[in-house]
């Protein structure tokens, strides 16, 4: 492994999150928008300090320290066991550069991670409970999953457990994208819509406060993505900086098909290209590929992204319309919907030595783990976080808006764009 | 419903898995792990049904 062209790809990843920040602020309103990145700013640095102390000793590295235990006479690794606080940080540069990158990487990943429910719950999540909610996940969820998959935990173990291919992420489909979409569906609902959302069964329509930063998001998003992709697939799957070309080419072709199918579905729906679920549609496409970023053949790839471009068009209008899931930027159907199908993508088209059969079964153990044993402990984990400090704003902050409510002034104090903010009730 | 919902989604994940410690031929686990997919769907159906009758914010 090339350690300078490994530290220059996780150098890149904070541009996805400065990407998703602008695409989460631009789709939901100027009253709320200041209070949107100061969210994104306090999420990154709440996850950063709780992974660093505590996650990352159970997230761990391959070859590193794990509890098992025995069952049915195989060995479950399912939890690292590396020191907390990073106290063996400094010793173990020593020996090799690798448990600190797969830490720095980590670190930034869970940050990025950590902005997909800030979407979901845009206009109406109090600050300190964002802050509570991005430590459980830095803490507890992320790490859990990320031993499992990406720390020689038993999903990555199927081969000597059971005669499998070991569950393939290599750009954090399932790790980040996946469990922070679920991360997401649960503060949506723990949350409720905002208001004046639906009434009398119809959704009324809150479109985004500002499309330019959202599109300038993608493409920040892109040159992000490209490094996280490239990061996890050297660090965890062993792919060496020469295949990074191939996983740049796959994501760009998987953005790119994702966006024109979202661009070619919303025109012939609506007669008009929908420039919000176009940028969603971009995000998609990146979400799927990363699955198997730089093992896909560049025409799957492509495949894999105009499917997940057409299929999130479906998706943010089916939570929107007929589960009255209130997600403003659209977080729920391109993290979950478009993360699960790179997945099932990746048993399709992904290159295996064995049996088809064997990578599709699997890619299905890895997406029944999510749902079986992530979502319930993601929704639990934040039921009772929102006991203790309560997740939504009071019903004079949500008409008032989190700027104000929250901040005490507006992102925008020259443009009184929407007057009611500003006058009594 | 919504405890039932999450049950559902527990279990079949255990059904994953005890597809994969009993059976040994794939397409036999492939079955199983479907059905336990599926039963985890029913769970997450039975969970966004009962959310949805609570999603009408304050008028």
């Amino acid at each position: 492994m090339n350690l300078a062209v490994c530290l220059l790809c996780i150098l890149l990843v904070p541009f996805a999150t400065a990407g998703l920040a602008l695409i989460h602020q631009g789709l939901g309103r100027s009253r709320s928008a200041a209070h949107a990145m100061l969210a994104t700013l306090c999420a990154v640095a709440a996850t950063a300090i709780v992974f660093v102390l505590i996650g990352s000793a159970w997230a761990g590295y391959t070859s590193g320290l794990a509890h098992t235990f025995q069952f049915v006479g195989k060995k479950w690794d399912w939890l690292g066991a590396e020191p907390f606080f990073a106290a063996d940080l400094r010793p173990s540069l020593l020996r090799s550069p690798y448990p600190a990158l797969v830490l720095a990487l980590q670190m930034f990943a869970v940050g990025l991670a950590s902005l997909i429910p800030i979407s979901a719950g845009s206009d109406r999540w109090r600050l300190a409970a964002i802050c509570a909610s991005s430590a459980l996940f830095a803490g507890l969820i992320f790490p859990l999953f990320a031993h499992w998959v990406w720390g020689s935990g038993w999903l990555a173990r199927l081969s000597p457990l059971f005669g499998l291919p070991a569950f393939a992420d290599t750009g954090g489909a399932a790790v980040l994208q996946v469990v922070g979409g679920l991360t997401a569906l649960s503060i949506a609902w723990i949350l409720g819509p905002r208001q004046g959302k639906y009434a009398d069964d119809t959704a009324a329509a809150i479109p985004g406060h500002n499309i330019v930063l959202v599109l300038f998001g993608c493409l920040l998003a892109l040159i992000g993505w490209i490094g996280l992709e490239s990061a996890a697939s050297m660090l965890f799957y062993g792919l060496n900086s020469v295949q990074i070309i191939v996983i740049a080419i796959n994501a760009m072709l998987c953005a790119s098909g994702g966006c024109l199918a979202a661009v070619l579905i919303t025109q012939l729906r609506y007669r008009k290209p929908d420039a919000s679920l176009s940028a969603n549609g971009w995000i998609a496409g990146l979400v799927a590929g990363s699955a198997g970023c730089g093992l896909t053949s560049p025409l799957a790839t492509l495949f894999i992204g105009i499917v997940a471009g057409a299929l999130i068009t479906i998706l943010v209008e089916t939570l929107e319309l007929k589960l009255f899931i209130d997600d403003p930027g659209g977080a729920i159907s391109v993290h979950l919907g478009a993360g699960l199908w790179g997945l099932i993508a990746f048993g399709l088209f992904g290159p295996t030595t064995g049996s088809r059969a064997a990578l599709l079964l699997t890619q299905f153990v890895g997406i029944s783990t999510l749902l079986g044993v992530i979502f319930p402990l993601v929704h639990l984990g934040n039921l009772l976080l929102n006991r203790l400090v309560p997740f939504r704003v009071d019903a004079d902050g949500d008409w008032q808006g989190m700027d104000i409510r929250e901040l005490g002034a507006g992102a925008y104090p020259e443009f009184v764009i929407h007057a009611d903010e500003f006058v009594p009730r | 419903m919504r405890l039932t919902g999450y049950l559902l989604m527990v279990s079949g994940w255990l059904l994953a898995v005890a597809a994969l410690l009993l059976l040994e031929g794939t397409r036999q686990r492939i079955a199983f792990v479907l059905a336990a997919l599926l039963v985890q769907l029913l769970g997450l159906g039975l969970v966004a049904y009962r959310y949805r009758s609570l999603q009408r914010g304050p008028e």
